[in-house]
């Protein structure tokens, strides 16, 4: 983050994305629409095998099926030369996002603590959540009202966070988890944990900050012809803070 | 020289997979089974003599790519250890 602020010396510059493609990756063109057509940035497609993101302000993992999901969720694509740059981009406070198959991916690359398992009903859950906002002064949640209510789709597999009991604990304390599964009315109950995951866990940020994880898809309520369009103060808030305001 | 690498979930780790099966075998009548748990099989052939050398390349690959840590373990099994049996 003072990285970007000794570039940015204007608050109206357009902040750059880039989103990144593995072979398989299914949800970057919903992602580059989000934050391109609909947030008005600038956004282009990183293929997996570019080693640079200069000039790049924020940059997404977004979901799919990296290399088939092959031996876990995201642990080849964890591999491909693109992901050093992300590390280094995100050692330098730079903004990443990793969406569903792009949240494994972090968890898998070390930029993220704990592991997605498979959903506890052993079934491909597609369908829509509700999500609690729990930490408002991220980059990520900064437009959102504590304790926010969003209505979000989940696509996945393999979405139940796991972490042993001492580093979850310690996630926990260190107030990482952002997004947890609840019902309507902000309520955290087992019964409106879709996957099995730890905590109601859907989406937590690195000790930074700069690093966020989480399975439910915002770049597919971006738009409001798809219905209420919760996601896109995501990426708002994300260009806020990029512009400094 | 082949080697088998089984990887298997933390004991800690519930294994819904293992579950369900243990569930259908006991409605097949298998009352004996107490627990089922599913683990993956990986087959690899490698080119090299020296098992010691081996062992330690697999072990390496299996930490780094093979295997999560957080929830797997691993089991090396080296199929011809290269030494002539007399």
């Amino acid at each position: 983050m003072n990285w970007k602020m000794t570039v940015e010396t204007t608050t109206e510059t357009i902040s750059r994305w880039g989103v990144v493609i593995f072979p398989g990756s299914n949800c970057d063109k919903d992602a580059l629409d989000a934050v391109g057509r609909i947030c008005g940035q600038e956004a282009r497609p990183i293929w997996h095998r570019e080693c640079s993101l200069d000039g790049l302000d924020a940059v997404i993992l977004p979901g799919g099926f990296s290399y088939g999901d092959y031996l876990r969720a995201g642990a080849i694509a964890r591999f491909a030369p693109v992901m050093e740059e992300i590390v280094a981009f995100a050692g330098r406070g730079g903004l990443v996002i990793g969406i569903c198959n792009g949240f494994q991916t972090l968890t898998e690359v070390g930029l993220l603590p704990g592991a997605l398992m498979r959903n506890v009903g052993l079934r491909f859950i597609c369908s829509e959540v509700y999500i609690r906002v729990e930490r408002t002064d991220t980059p990520f949640t900064r437009r959102f009202r504590p304790g926010q209510v969003m209505k979000i789709p989940i696509a996945h597999n393999e979405g139940n966070f796991f972490l042993p009991s001492g580093p979850l604990r310690e996630l926990e304390d260190n107030g990482q988890v952002v997004f947890r599964y609840c019902d309507q009315n902000g309520e955290v109950t087992p019964e409106s944990n879709p996957n099995g995951s730890l905590n109601n866990i859907a989406g937590i940020v690195n000790r930074g900050g700069n690093v966020l994880g989480m399975m439910p898809h915002p770049e597919r309520r971006c738009d409001p012809l798809l219905g209420r369009p919760d996601g896109v103060d995501l990426f708002r808030s994300m260009i806020d803070h990029l512009a400094g305001r | 020289m082949k080697v088998r690498v089984a990887v298997r979930l933390k004991p800690a780790i519930l294994d819904p997979q293992g579950k369900a099966v243990h569930r259908s075998l006991q409605q097949l009548g298998y009352s004996e089974v107490e627990s089922v748990r599913i683990g993956k099989l990986i087959e690899l052939e490698v080119s090299a003599s020296d098992p010691e050398q081996v062992r330690m390349r697999i072990e390496e690959l299996s930490r780094k790519l093979l295997t999560n840590p957080l929830m797997e373990t691993f089991d090396i099994e080296l199929e011809d250890d290269g030494r002539d049996h007399d």
